[in-house]
């Protein structure tokens, strides 16, 4: 049986909801009730699923715990998946990202977390190594906090050579290209106007990147005001803003498959961080950001609950599946591309992230916490 | 030779065989953390749950020696007696 598996992690639990026709969803009751769900990685590869999962408990601390039972049992790595050496003389504060690299690189799981820093591991996420290229460069210092906290939020490989890119609050868009030994920023065309030089190399407040599956060298980009795209591997990025309602959100995603398209959930502003016009709409371009068309068939007329950056995901169904909650606790499925969208839960707790993908089996109700 | 007894929140309780205190054998004082890493040998989730990678006491979990917040004393360098009472709590924190 072919299930869509829709992994949804809030600031007070877990939940798992799965459909077969992506339409009616079966929703569980929460694992790890209380603790916050950062993170979440859906690893389909080698034949098995294993869900990853970032907890952050605010008394117990952070930790990744995983799955391979779609949430029947959970295992929890015993001296931690993630953890900085006594040297370096800091502590994990929270795991932000968890990102399954490509099939032809299995085992490899990205970490990104708070404080700055960028992980790997080799064996599936039960354990990471630091990458010391990142955490010691120059910049790391200058680096500030956003409001959620300084972290390296979103990591992305590219599936054809040794690029990798990284996308950090504040600090921006940081590149390599040699698999993480080293890095430069790559920030050229993105502005950073709540600072003294607008243009800075680094210090830009990137909320999230997402790569063409096509053209790896285009990337999208929804920063702390203004949607960009990069054409050459981030070495220049240009505004793909017009035609939105607002350049301020949290959210980017990128088709699985078609280049091209990409969709950004846009909230009216930096001081106003609700839907523009409290009307809630996912846009969706298919020419690279040259038109945008606003889906909201399906979507509350009115809500004032914004969308997180990690809050929203797609499947790799076909045609593709676009999921996405809010704060306000509602979680929103579209199985046509986001041209129409059913209502998975309400009255959740804030929805911090939400990924989707197609599996073999159904989830567990309940698993232990 | 007069065991610490160290009790242990509900919430940890799984890491500890479900029991809600341990004795631990202690001939001299010695500082608390001493006593942490003698309940976590051999436990290292409940290690990683107590403190940080740094040795650093989690933000919000409180550890009484005898009614005494360690945190008002000297930290986790705060001297433990035989026959002492060890309390780990968590603090009243979230919403």
């Amino acid at each position: 049986m072919e299930t869509t598996l829709l992994a949804i992690g809030t600031k007070k639990g877990l939940w798992l909801a799965t459909s077969t026709d992506r339409q009616n969803w079966t929703l569980s009751q929460p694992h790890h009730l209380m603790s916050e769900i950062p993170s979440i990685g859906i690893d389909t590869r080698e034949g098995r699923t294993r869900i990853l999962v970032g907890m952050m408990d605010w008394h117990w601390g952070p930790t990744v715990v995983y799955s391979d039972d779609l949430g029947a049992t959970w295992s929890e790595p015993e001296q931690g998946a993630i953890k900085f050496a006594e040297s370096d003389d800091t502590a994990l504060g929270r795991i932000w990202q968890l990102q399954p690299d490509s099939t032809d690189r299995p085992g490899v799981v990205w970490a990104g977390c708070e404080p700055i820093s960028v992980w790997k591991s080799i064996d599936g996420g039960q354990h990471f190594e630091l990458n010391r290229g990142l955490w010691d460069h120059p910049h790391r210092s200058e680096w500030g906090a956003g409001f959620g906290g300084a972290a390296a939020h979103t990591v992305m490989p590219s599936p054809v050579d040794d690029t990798v890119h990284v996308a950090m609050s504040t600090g921006g868009v940081y590149r390599s290209t040699d698999g993480g030994q080293s890095w430069e920023p790559r920030n050229k065309g993105i502005s950073a106007y709540f600072m003294p030089d607008p243009n800075p190399e680094f210090g830009q407040c990137v909320h999230k990147i997402a790569r063409d599956s096509e053209n790896p060298q285009r990337l999208y980009a929804q920063n702390h005001h203004g949607v960009y795209r990069t054409d050459d591997g981030a070495e220049t990025w240009e505004s793909i803003a017009d035609g939105l309602p607002a350049d301020f959100g949290f959210v980017v995603l990128s088709h699985p498959r078609r280049g091209g398209t990409a969709w950004v959930i846009p909230l009216k502003a930096d001081g106003e961080r609700i839907p523009p016009d409290a009307r809630l709409a996912v846009h969706r371009t298919d020419d690279a950001g040259a038109t945008w068309t606003r889906l909201d068939n399906g979507l509350p007329a009115s809500e004032y609950n914004a969308v997180l950056r990690d809050a929203a995901g797609v499947d790799t169904a076909e045609p593709v599946g676009v999921y996405f909650g809010t704060r306000g606790g509602s979680v929103y499925a579209s199985a046509d591309e986001g041209e129409t969208f059913t209502e998975v839960a309400a009255h959740l707790p804030d929805v911090l992230c939400v990924r989707a993908a197609v599996v073999v089996g159904a989830a567990a109700g309940v698993g232990s916490p | 030779m007069s065991p610490v007894t160290v009790l242990i929140p509900t919430l940890l309780r799984p890491l500890v065989n479900d029991r809600s205190a341990v004795e631990i054998p202690l001939e001299a004082p010695a500082p608390v953390s001493a006593l942490l890493d003698t309940l976590a040998d051999g436990r290292p989730v409940l290690a990683r749950r107590i403190r940080d990678e740094t040795g650093a006491l989690r933000r919000y979990v409180n550890i009484y020696v005898d009614g005494e917040d360690v945190r008002r004393v000297d930290g986790l360098s705060t001297p433990v007696a035989p026959g002492s009472e060890v309390m780990i709590i968590q603090s009243v924190a979230g919403g």
